[in-house]
């Protein structure tokens, strides 16, 4: 600040000219005190009329970020009241059966939210349906990102933050689960150490720390609740703060159709119908989780008791979001440990922790991946339809059958019960959904999305079958086509389209190793595609019907024999 | 520079014309291996408004706008009758039912009133709020050329000002500072756990030694050997365990199951002979998968099936693991029977129990 420009005064008013903001009343007063400290009526200039597309789907991300809302307000509420203390108490409260044990304070607290605070079990059954609430949304939202294409450029750094807070969503999840130190909870913390000690080299003395001693110790709970009420939480409202300031710089992604081009967005303006739809979501986002809370009992402590190391209940499952985790851990096969000279190999412990780390960051970087076998380096504010990328489509169901296989094997025993199924029939059918079906699931997912492109194509051309037989002065017989409108008809056309890398040396006449990589996953990705219909073979198809009436029935011959379908 | 790369991406394709994207952002980006086609079909613009019934129909207007008060007002209801279910509805000590009813009450009046609001708001803005859809032109998100220059300008005279790329004596010294400043941090977490101890020298040893008797868990009841009957099982604690200062940790490390069988169903490995006492045997209930408790035993086909991993061990071969993750078969204690009858431990485990670890080594049993 070097140079300073002479200050034009703002708060001289001609006589006789009333200053904007000065009227109407309290509001205009406030108004214009606001401005006058803040020069608020800037931001509402810039934001107050900008565009949002709408679509139902858009309201995931939505519901994660209430959920939140109802986490922190919730959660505040509990605060006051838990004690994040290991210390050995006797249970003197109102729950009978549980009178006169030894416990925690931690879990003492926890029962007197739920039996002697009047609303305190209520909070407490809020703030865990909206825990799962949350990341439920978080992953339905990261889905539907994924499955329309919204992680491409400019978006990639977005994808990034939310991956992350999905990540310190189950943390928190996580560290929350554990704080009331129940007996399911507490053998919750029992496996993760159970899963730190089998890290080779380091696990033994990182469960040490973490529990500050041997398990399960006086510390965990109190070091838990730290992360769980402070640094997480503040990581995770800073990640949202910048999750929404990307929404913003970036606009809103839109589904293609009529009228919407990669250059503009089609929508609703903030206020009054956004302000009213997102503000007014917020409560029935609220509401339903208040609902949920008054009606479902959800983790019922005073049914497992304080913890103790030594009893187990038969069906016992985590959280859903930890499921996967779980999952993992009962798939593995008996007998993969090792032993190397004097040290334990634990694999059966390890491999799983390695292998989630390695789905969770494949899911991380696909958005880098996908850029590199494009090459594209537009800037993508148009969605794909899924089955208008079917290879990334496939490898999302193919993502989503292996999540689901270690995510059902987290209730392995329950299915065995349910079903009367045996325990080992159980754990091979979903060893095998989580190894092999996987590749299945491609392989259906990406059929399903061409078939559907060459729907798409035909209807387009052709329009569809109305079901209406005609007969021909001369006798014949055909079915009336309805042809789709401009309208319809765009939706089915537009889309992005990618061929095969072609391997080509560069300058100095060589071909790198790297390129011949890209060219057989780029080859791997687009070499099955259908290219959207063009100008010519609409007009083509048009002339076509327009010369005779049987046109109508040649073109569906000739869609079926001469669809395009360019394999390279 | 980013030209260049487009020029060299679009001569990787062959086959198909390939022209810039004039519509899209970032002007002549590389579109890679995109087919960017002159024949395409032309977008038709935004379909013509359509009007809502409230648009057309005052009858209709009024109904929804009359719908929108009459929720706000009905939100007020709830929030009163949160308040008076605060009172009216309390939590009578020793009478769950009535945390029941509080909390169903609180909730139902609290869900009302949010509710409500939303639904409200919602229809408000659907039904009566002007529905025009609106068009933002959306801009490159890359700055503008000037703006990128002017940038690239502030960097250079700051660097120019400070000397940060000519005095290369300082800026390494700075970095190294700045990257050795955190490690005391590191060093911080150290005290996290006492010290003075090993981890995995806790790790090997238990509560049990020569004469411990096993008790019941919870009460600590001495159990005699005449009392476990054929197919019994026993949840067991060392004697004296209620009187340790550590008893959860201990606890987590000495719990053991006690089961009697036949003793021609028990197949002692040579070592292991005299371990058992007339079909007794004891076995950690630690799995030696992650560590949850070993605590559903199987009557008839003598096996004990972990609840969390579901891993199974057979106790007629020496709690093998004949099923699930686990790896080791759950380490067995060494028992007999005092002069009055009651079952002692040998010795403490010939390994450590529980899961696995780096340190733990594998010849504990021949020690």
């Amino acid at each position: 600040m070097t140079t300073t420009t002479p200050e034009t005064p703002t708060s001289t008013v001609q006589p006789g000219q009333v200053q904007p903001g000065t009227q109407g009343g309290a509001v205009g007063a406030i108004s214009n005190y606001l401005d006058e400290r803040t020069s608020i009526s800037a931001v509402v200039k810039e934001f107050g009329r900008k565009i949002f597309p709408d679509h139902w789907s858009f309201m995931l991300g939505e519901v994660a970020l209430y959920s939140f809302v109802v986490i922190l307000i919730s959660g505040s509420f509990l605060t006051f009241f838990f004690q994040a203390s290991m210390a050995e108490v006797v249970y003197n409260g109102s729950y009978v059966p549980l009178k006169g044990l030894e416990m925690s304070a931690a879990m003492n607290s926890s029962l007197d939210i739920s039996f002697d605070v009047r609303g305190g079990l209520l909070m407490r059954q809020v703030h865990h349906w909206a825990a799962l609430l949350f990341i439920a949304s978080i992953v339905l939202h990261m889905l539907r990102i994924y499955f329309t294409g919204a992680f491409r450029k400019p978006r990639e750094l977005n994808w990034v933050i939310g991956f992350l807070l999905f990540v310190l969503a189950m943390g928190e999840g996580f560290t929350g689960y554990s704080l009331p130190d129940d007996l399911l909870s507490g053998n919750g913390l029992r496996i993760i150490d159970g899963l730190l000690k089998g890290i080779p080299v380091i696990g033994t003395w990182i469960s040490y720390l973490l529990f500050g001693g041997e398990f399960p110790g006086t510390q965990i709970i109190g070091r838990l609740y730290t992360l769980h009420i402070l640094l997480l939480p503040a990581i995770v409202v800073a990640l949202i703060a910048l999750h929404l300031v990307f929404v913003v710089v970036h606009k809103h992604t839109q589904y293609p159709g009529p009228g919407k081009t990669n250059n503009n967005v089609v929508g609703y303006p903030i206020l009054p119908v956004y302000a009213a739809k997102a503000g007014g979501f917020f409560f029935i986002v609220f509401g339903v989780i208040m609902l949920m809370a008054a009606f479902f009992t959800i983790n019922p402590i005073w049914n497992y008791g304080p913890y103790d190391p030594s009893p187990v209940s038969a069906g016992t499952q985590p959280d859903w979001y930890i499921g996967f985790a779980d999952g993992a851990l009962r798939l593995i096969p008996p007998g993969w440990e090792w032993t190397l000279g004097n040290y334990t190999f634990s694999l059966n412990v390890f491999l799983p922790v390695v292998v989630l780390g390695l789905f969770i960051v494949a899911v991380l970087l696909y958005p880098f991946f996908e850029g590199w076998v494009t090459g594209d380096k537009r800037e993508h504010h148009l969605l794909d339809r899924p089955r208008n990328a079917p290879t990334r489509t496939a490898i999302g169901a193919a993502g989503i059958t292996f999540y689901c296989g270690l995510f059902f094997a987290a209730s392995s025993d329950l299915i065995a019960t349910h079903f009367k199924m045996a325990m080992e029939h159980v754990i091979h059918i979903l060893q095998f959904t989580t190894v092999i079906g996987p590749f299945i699931a491609f392989f259906i997912a990406k059929r399903i999305c061409l078939a559907l492109q060459k729907k798409d194509r035909e209807i387009a051309l052709h329009g569809f079958e109305s079901g209406r037989i005609v007969r021909l002065p001369g006798g014949e017989y055909i079915e009336v086509h309805h042809q789709l409108d401009a309208y319809e008809r765009w939706k089915l056309v537009s889309f992005n389209d990618y061929q095969p890398l072609m391997l080509r040396p560069n300058d100095r006449g060589e071909i790198k190793t790297s390129q011949r990589l890209r060219a057989a996953v780029s080859r791997w990705f687009f070499e099955d595609r259908i290219a959207p219909v063009t100008r010519t073979e609409l007009e083509a198809a048009h002339s076509h019907g327009d010369h005779g009436d049987h046109g109508v029935v040649e073109a569906k011959d000739e869609a079926m024999g001469g669809a395009p379908h360019i394999r390279s | 520079m980013a030209d260049e790369r487009g020029r060299e991406m679009a001569a990787d394709i062959s086959g198909t014309e390939l022209v810039p994207t004039a519509t899209s952002h970032g002007d002549g980006a590389p579109v890679g291996t995109a087919v960017v086609s002159r024949d395409i079909i032309e977008n038709p613009g935004l379909p013509s408004h359509r009007q809502r019934v409230t648009d057309v129909d005052p009858k209709s207007e009024r109904r929804a706008s009359r719908i929108v008060t009459a929720l706000f007002y009905l939100s007020v209801v709830g929030s009163i009758g949160a308040i008076v279910s605060y009172f009216a509805v309390p939590i009578v000590p020793d009478d769950p039912a009535s945390v029941r009813l509080n909390t169903l009450f609180l909730g139902s009046f609290i869900a009302l009133s949010l509710l409500t609001i939303g639904i409200g708001a919602v229809h408000w803005g659907k039904a009566l709020m002007m529905d025009h859809e609106g068009v933002d032109v959306r801009h490159p998100i890359r700055g503008t050329a000037a703006t990128r220059a002017r940038a690239i300008e502030i960097f250079d005279q700051a660097n120019k000002e400070s000397g940060f790329g000519r005095r290369s004596l300082i800026r390494g010294s700075l970095i190294g500072a700045l990257a050795i400043f955190p490690l005391p941090a590191i060093f911080f977490f150290r005290d996290l756990a006492p010290i003075g101890n090993n981890p995995a020298e806790l790790l090997s040893h238990t509560m049990w030694k020569e004469g411990t008797r096993l008790t019941r868990d919870p009460t600590g009841i001495p159990i005699k050997a005449s009392d476990v009957t054929i197919g019994s099982v026993f949840h067991v604690i060392p004697e004296g365990l209620e009187d340790a200062e550590d008893l959860l940790e201990q606890k987590a490390k000495a719990a053991v199951l006690l089961m009697r069988l036949k003793p021609e169903d028990l197949n002692p490995s040579p070592e292991k002979v005299g371990w058992a006492y007339d079909g007794i045997v004891a076995y950690s209930k630690i799995c030696t998968h992650v560590g949850c408790p070993v605590a559903l035993y199987e009557q008839q086909t003598h096996h004990l099936l972990c609840p969390c991993h579901q891993s199974q061990f057979d106790i007629t071969q020496e709690a093998k693991v004949i099923f699930g993750p686990a790896n080791r078969p759950l380490p067995q204690l060494p028992i007999a029977v005092d002069s009055e009858g009651y079952l002692v431990a040998q010795s403490d485990f010939h390994e450590p129990v529980g899961p696995s670890f780096w340190e733990r080594r594998s010849d504990y049993d021949n020690a």
